[in-house]
């Protein structure tokens, strides 16, 4: 039988906001235990939340960007539960009426060894505002339990897909265009060690073809794309031998473990909490009036998917060109450097996507730490249009500006690999060839047209790869009709 | 001296006649006498008080004095106050000292009233006798064989026994209020979101609000002005602008100050239940007051039957959700043994809170458990919207609404410990004021007197649209002005 994986994804991003999502306190990472943990922070009794309006305004910011509906009102509720890390026994969150609706993102999947590349939809059920707990902290002190509230309070958004994903690169997919995405309209740092950005994915499968949804199982916190994508793969292969070999399967919530590269259940359904949800008495519903929209949106840098539609107007690039040079501000902000010094779009891109691309990512670099900047790309984009050097070459010129060797010029000066464009020259390099191979210049007469090419070859190779192939082609044509 | 208005004081204290740390000397030694037979107070520190009392001498003598410098008020233990043990009534936090000030204590700090002590409460403001608290009963003041009302039941026998010139309350269901019908003093719960919650112990956040307990509207005019303002650190605190509650209280010399005011009396507050000897009373109020020109307007509050089981089921979901912070990790009572931390959660718990706690934590899971929800929290929260129309409409015939403020005078003590829903019935004019957020007070309007020869006193509700203290105040204080019941005090404690 044929199998499908379901999957929907529900991640945690951390708002970058100065004081957490109900008072005062810092929000800074890495502070000494319980320094950043104010009266709210530790539940004293009496004190009350107030909300944060910049975490408000991160939320509308998001549900902006993806062109989600935003309700006039929304509801905090209290998710009630006993954890050492909750101190108020309960945690604020919003539960029926959130402050972000439906809305989509669009993603790229990468091309893989069966698929071509490919854009798809994913429909985003909601996001809500939510504060985080505390942290737990086992072995600080001998046989005992550590908490530190520092994380306490501190502001989340979570954002809920619908299960639209139909494999782990989709997943993954979403998971780093959103990671991208946040950090574009600046309402998170994306620091997915430090747990700003944290996802939960739900897995089922089902017989290819079928409607019904099988049963769920939710893989908690996964803090790496490569973890994500590993934790999925393992899921849905074990899924998928569980029921082939009779078994069911039972809704829980698992783990992954990087170690072993399994997933492991860590509670079932029958387990899990009656969280009791009920408004929050000490919170007014939240109101956002379109007069508050607007002045977010002021405040909105160009989205990606608006950048994507002028580089296919202005720049006339492919629709799947543009997702990918908007798939991150940094290298949209590097192609355009690019242009604007001088390349042409197209070759920017390919370049861009190319090679530039291909050396961050063997050297796990972010385009920020490229050591070729965009106007050194620029520079060596034209010499390749001008003539100067050849494609070939000039990847070899790029090897040595990003080991840092100098300038484009100086590089194919010291490298000699400077195109000879000079029609004497390459003629008496062809004549040089021909002579040489009268018995290609036989089967070409002959009809062979193959044998074209072979004697390219060789005036390539007489050259030094240094002639014009451009220029190389015309004369060998002019001279073996002549 | 005892015995004087909070006006009398000021201007005393003005005038120099007394200073600050003389009169809250005067009242710790009557506290002294008198509190181990009343039980009123949980903690003192005879100490942090004086030394206020001495700034605030300072203060007078600097010319700063405001309307409540230097006077020593008694501190419901709800309220924290930072470096004093804040109980709420409760072994949970028998040894809690609060690390902050809660609105209401930084306000009167601020101005310079001295902090009496904390006072006596039922656990959690959970009960309507006082007999729920940690630290013992507090015994009523007019019969110490019969309890004072709750929860603000230490308040209420310290303002009523005259151990503290004015005290804070809270009022949830009818805490302020019951209380001062059953001692014989004023009492007022404010519009919902007048004074500031911060700092104050949850027990049903959108109910819960405090007060001023004292002995005359006057007083809890000049405790009001303190107690009211917005307040950003309460997300429920209103934003509008500050007014003055004495304006117009010494403006009331006509013969007829209340012509033109519309009294209603709901039929409802008049039926079964109410004690027929304080129905006699409250008639003879109402009398009173259309003597001073108001006029009666007969009214209906067709959903009031309904108030209980509403906020009943409304009050334990938000307290059991508010008292979940009480769990043994980071303060309060933690249980000395345990295997494990379910084990040390239930012990913790299970030791720290009393028996009527309890009760309302099981019944506020109970109600908003899946399967549950609907059919109890939101259906409440529907039949509480209706209780607010019925007032609505209501005060489209009148201006204020008046009636019994409890059933009954003062029971005894031990009398209904052993039935909650009697209990309960304590609260049946009080509460559907707290559903709906309105402001609502009980003056003193006369005794019933026991076969054992004591006066039991009895309070006239008065109940007012929202923020429309300044009237309630008025209205009650025109009745001050030709009776004398408020000036009543208890002898031979």
């Amino acid at each position: 039988m044929q199998w499908e994986v379901v999957i929907g994804l529900e991640t945690h991003v951390q708002l970058q906001t100065k004081s957490k999502q109900f008072s005062g306190a810092s929000t800074t990472y890495g502070a000494a235990p319980n320094t950043q943990a104010c009266e709210v922070s530790i539940a004293l009794p009496g004190v009350l939340p107030v909300l944060n309006k910049q975490a408000v305004d991160c939320a509308i910011k998001f549900g902006l960007a993806i062109d989600a509906d935003i309700p006039p009102i929304s509801v905090f509720s209290r998710k009630n539960y006993f954890y050492p890390d909750l101190p108020k026994g309960y945690q604020i969150s919003q539960f029926e009426l959130p402050v972000v609706g439906k809305g989509t993102v669009t993603i790229l999947v990468p091309a893989s060894k069966n698929t071509e590349a490919y854009e798809k939809v994913i429909n985003i059920t909601r996001a809500h505002l939510e504060e985080d707990a505390g942290k737990s902290v086992h072995g600080a002190v001998e046989g005992m339990s550590g908490i530190d509230l520092n994380r306490a309070g501190t502001p989340l958004l979570e954002i809920v897909t619908e299960p639209d994903m139909r494999s782990a690169a989709e997943a993954v997919a979403y998971a780093k265009k959103l990671h991208e995405l946040v950090q574009w309209i600046g309402i998170c740092d994306g620091n997915m060690q430090e747990g700003s950005f944290r996802c939960d994915v739900n897995v089922s499968v089902r017989p290819k073809g079928t409607e019904k949804f099988g049963t769920r199982r939710e893989i908690k916190n996964l803090n790496s794309f490569k973890f994500m994508l590993q934790a999925i793969e393992y899921e849905t292969q074990w899924q998928i031998e569980t029921l082939e070999d009779g078994g069911t399967i039972q809704q829980a919530t698992v783990l992954f473990n990087p170690d072993t590269g399994e997933t492991r259940a860590m509670r079932s359904k029958e387990e899990a909490n009656d969280y009791r949800y009920f408004p929050d008495p000490d919170l007014l519903p939240l109101a956002v009036t379109a007069a508050d929209k607007a002045r977010v949106m002021a405040d909105m840098p160009m989205l990606p998917q608006a950048l994507q539609a002028q580089f296919v107007r202005d720049y006339a690039l492919s629709s799947y060109d543009a997702n990918a040079l908007t798939s991150s501000k940094a290298i949209a902000d590097y192609f355009i450097a690019t242009v604007q010094a001088g390349a042409e779009p197209k070759q920017a891109a390919n370049w861009v996507m190319g090679a530039v691309s291909a050396k961050l990512n063997a050297e796990e670099k972010s385009i920020l730490d490229s050591p070729l900047s965009a106007t050194q790309l620029a520079a060596l984009l034209k010499r390749i249009s001008d003539g100067t050097i050849s494609n070939n070459a000039a990847k070899q010129v790029f090897e040595a500006m990003w080991a840092g060797e100098g300038e484009v010029d100086a590089i194919i000066d010291a490298k000699g690999l400077k195109q000879v464009s000079d029609t004497g020259a390459i003629a008496a390099i062809i004549d040089g060839v021909l002579a040489a191979n009268p018995a290609m210049v036989a089967e070409f007469k002959a009809g062979k047209e193959k044998a074209f090419n072979a004697l390219v070859g060789q005036c390539m190779k007489a050259s030094q790869g240094k002639a014009n192939p451009a220029q190389v082609n015309e004369l060998l044509k002019q001279k073996l009709s002549a | 001296m005892i015995n004087s208005s909070l006006k009398q004081l000021s201007t005393a204290l003005a005038a120099k006649q007394v200073s600050s740390v003389e009169l809250t000397q005067a009242y710790l030694d009557r506290i002294d006498a008198l509190n181990p037979h009343i039980n009123a107070y949980i903690t003192l520190d005879p100490a942090k008080s004086l030394a206020q009392a001495q700034a605030a001498d300072a203060k007078i003598a600097a010319g700063e004095a405001q309307p409540l410098t230097g006077i020593p008020l008694a501190q419901k233990d709800i309220f924290c106050a930072n470096g004093w043990r804040t109980t709420c009534g409760s072994k949970m936090l028998e040894t809690f000292i609060a690390p902050y000030d809660a609105h209401v204590i930084s306000q009167f700090d601020a101005v310079g009233a001295v902090n009496l002590g904390k006072t006596n409460m039922d656990e959690f403001a959970m009960g309507s006798s006082n007999e729920t608290s940690y630290f013992g009963g507090v015994k009523n003041p007019w019969d110490t064989t019969r309890v004072p009302g709750g929860s603000s039941g230490g308040s209420a026998a310290a303002v009523a026994a005259r151990l503290c010139a004015a005290a804070t309350g809270t009022d949830t269901g009818g805490s302020i209020r019951q209380p001062a019908s059953l001692c014989g003093f004023t009492g007022l719960k404010p519009t919902y979101g007048l004074v500031s919650r911060f700092g104050m112990i949850a027990f049903a956040s959108s109910l819960d609000q405090a007060g001023p307990m004292a002995k005359s509207a006057e007083d809890c005019a000049m405790m009001l002005n303190v107690m009211a303002g917005f307040d950003s650190r309460d997300s429920t605190s209103v934003q509008r602008e500050k007014e003055d509650y004495t304006r117009g209280l010494a403006a009331m010399q006509a013969d007829k100050p209340l012509q033109g005011l519309r009294i209603g009396l709901p039929k409802e507050y008049f039926a079964d239940g109410l004690n027929a000897e304080v129905a006699k009373v409250i008639e003879t109020a109402i009398a009173q007051y259309q003597a001073l020109g108001a006029q009666i307007v007969e009214i209906s509050l067709p959903n009031n039957n309904l108030s209980i089981p509403v906020y009943y089921v409304l009050a334990p979901a938000e307290a059991s959700s508010n008292l979940s912070r009480y769990d043994g990790v980071r303060y309060g009572h933690r249980a000395a043994d345990y295997t494990d931390l379910l084990d040390m959660y239930m012990k913790s718990r299970a030791e720290g809170f009393g028996a009527e706690v309890k009760r309302r934590i099981l019944i506020g899971t109970y109600v908003l458990s899946a399967g549950y929800y609907d059919a109890y929290y939101l259906k409440a929260q529907q039949i509480r919207r209706l209780i607010a129309q019925d007032f609505t409409e209501a005060f489209k015939h009148c201006d204020v609404i008046m009636g019994p403020a409890a059933p009954s005078t003062a029971f005894k003590v031990g009398e209904k410990t052993n039935d909650p829903v009697a209990m309960y019935l304590e609260d049946l004019y009080t509460i559907a004021v707290n559903l709906a957020g309105l402001p609502g007070m009980s003056i003193p309007a006369g005794f019933v007197h026991t076969t054992e020869g004591k006066a039991l006193p009895v309070g006239l509700q008065i109940i007012g649209n929202y923020f429309d203290e300044a009237r309630m105040l008025n209205v009650g204080h025109a009745y001050q002005q030709v009776t004398d019941w408020h000036t009543r005090m208890p002898e031979g404690i």
